[in-house]
């Protein structure tokens, strides 16, 4: 199955190409947890971004919370700038019912008033359950609803995709 | 089987720190590290507990346990009402289960139940509806779980882990739950020596039992200790004459700079509060560089947020 999904070096790239034109480089980076973040990170090597890598568990502002329960292992969320007034792109690595987007939009609102927010995501697979779109998509693929797309790190931090 | 734990092992009530695994020990600290940042955002708060209803059952007076309690249900969102019971209807002769079965009924989700009586809070556990979960805020001598949990806390963030530690708990342990729960705590997490020191007349019968090296002096005792746990002498709760009188104690049992400087020059110093200065600590010791008491407040907050959080979430299933 992972012989028919795209290289995902190759998709970060092309997605750090398409951010790049209008990328103001005093921008926030923010990844969530965990694919999310890794995805960040290497963006913000190739857009030379000014300020470090934030990181987002959005567990504390899930929907399904009364459902679920809590993750099991919650990671805390890190901005290492003010995000009054700032510029944020929004980075995960997947995009499917949108409200992941949903919750780390809350959680951001709690460290303070952004100017904008801009969502990029490696893979879109469709199925929005909400009204968000992404500004920057690697790759839009149809997934079957049972199937789920899972981005994994190697140890040489090399990136891949598989679909199970 | 556990009546704290859930048949999938999640947890259900947290009303003793016995018999709960290391697992759910290490989850509930990780899970209130990262709680820790909440009361650092412009924002001091976090939508989990939206929408629930958390009833603080205060049958017993307490300030520092009931606001931090407070503190933590509001972090997560919660509604918190708070309920000296002492001062209201159980002094019109209202059992226990009737003030329950009426808070019940004002859908409660969940109660923080502090009483005189070992036991209560296991006794309301047993009696709540099945959505209803509870948290014991410290019942007579038998438990304190969450102070027991944040004094873990407080040990895993300066000390980095448990397996290399010893750790001295001094006074008087005969009344004290917060004793017996630091005992359970620190005996499951792992740590190869847990001393007790004080006179033979505070110290509970049987306490070796418990898995611990027992002390009559300060001396030998606090010898190259990585941590003092200094524990509040419990005038209100003496029955008798078990001691002959506060400064005595003060002289054999108070940690002062001379004794301290028996355990490790790293050690660090801490007490449940509130503190008889100049009875079982000396304030040189109590302000002192070696003193993370009032980081254990803070910390507190964090592991009830995390405590609560693992407790209401899920129960809708």
């Amino acid at each position: 199955m992972t012989a028919s999904l795209p290289d995902a070096n190759a998709l970060i790239e092309s997605l750090a190409a398409a951010i790049a034109p209008a990328f103001d480089p005093d921008t926030l980076i923010v990844g969530i947890h965990t694919g999310g973040v890794w995805v960040a990170e290497r963006l913000h090597a190739l857009l030379r971004a000014r300020h470090p890598v934030g990181q987002l568990d959005i567990s504390f502002y899930r929907d399904d919370f009364s459902r679920i329960g809590l993750h099991p292992q919650v990671k805390p969320s890190s901005l290492p700038v003010d995000l009054e007034g700032r510029a944020i792109l929004l980075v995960d690595d997947v995009l499917y019912t949108g409200r992941t987007i949903r919750a780390a939009m809350n959680e951001l609102f709690d460290y303070g008033r952004p100017a904008l927010i801009r969502l990029a995501v490696l893979i879109d697979r469709g199925s929005r359950e909400l009204p968000i779109r992404p500004d920057y998509a690697g790759a839009a693929l149809d997934v079957p609803a049972h199937q789920n797309i899972h981005l994994s790190r190697l140890d040489d931090g090399h990136l891949t995709l598989t679909i199970a | 089987m556990n009546f704290q734990l859930t048949s999938d092992g999640r947890l259900r009530h947290l009303l003793t720190l016995d018999g709960l695994p290391r697992a759910t020990l290490t989850q509930i600290l990780d899970t209130a590290e990262s709680f820790m940042d909440v009361g650092e955002r412009e924002v001091k708060k976090v939508p989990l507990l939206r929408g629930k209803a958390i009833f603080n059952l205060f049958f017993e007076p307490s300030t520092r346990t009931r606001t931090t309690f407070e503190i933590a249900a509001k972090r997560l969102s919660a509604d918190v009402v708070n309920l000296n019971i002492a001062t209201s209807s159980q002094s019109k002769g209202e059992a226990i289960l009737d003030t329950v079965d009426n808070l019940s009924a004002m859908h409660a989700d969940m109660f923080i139940v502090r009483h005189s009586q070992s036991g209560a809070a296991h006794f309301i556990a047993r009696h709540v509806a099945p959505h209803i979960t509870v948290v014991n805020a410290g019942d007579g001598r038998h438990a304190h779980p969450t102070q027991g949990l944040l004094d873990m806390f407080t040990i895993r963030r300066y000390k980095g882990a448990f397996h290399n530690l010893t750790v001295a708990i001094v006074g008087d342990l005969l009344h004290s739950r917060v004793a017996r729960s630091q005992i359970h705590a620190l005996t499951t997490l792992g740590v190869p020596e847990v001393r007790v020191i004080g006179p033979k007349t505070l110290l509970p019968a049987g306490v070796e039992q418990m898995g611990v090296k027992v002390f009559h002096d300060m001396e030998t005792g606090l010898r190259d200790c990585d941590v003092v746990i200094m524990l509040r002498l419990q005038n209100e709760r003496m029955r008798g004459a078990l001691l002959p009188s506060a400064q005595e104690y003060f002289k054999f049992f108070g940690l002062t700079p001379e004794k301290l400087a028996r355990a490790k020059p790293d050690a660090i110093v801490m007490h449940p509060g509130p503190m008889n200065r100049g009875v079982e600590i000396d304030s040189e010791v109590a302000d002192g560089p070696q003193s993370v008491i009032l980081p254990q407040v803070t910390y507190g907050i964090a592991v009830r947020m995390a405590v609560m959080a693992m407790l209401a979430g899920g129960t809708a299933a």
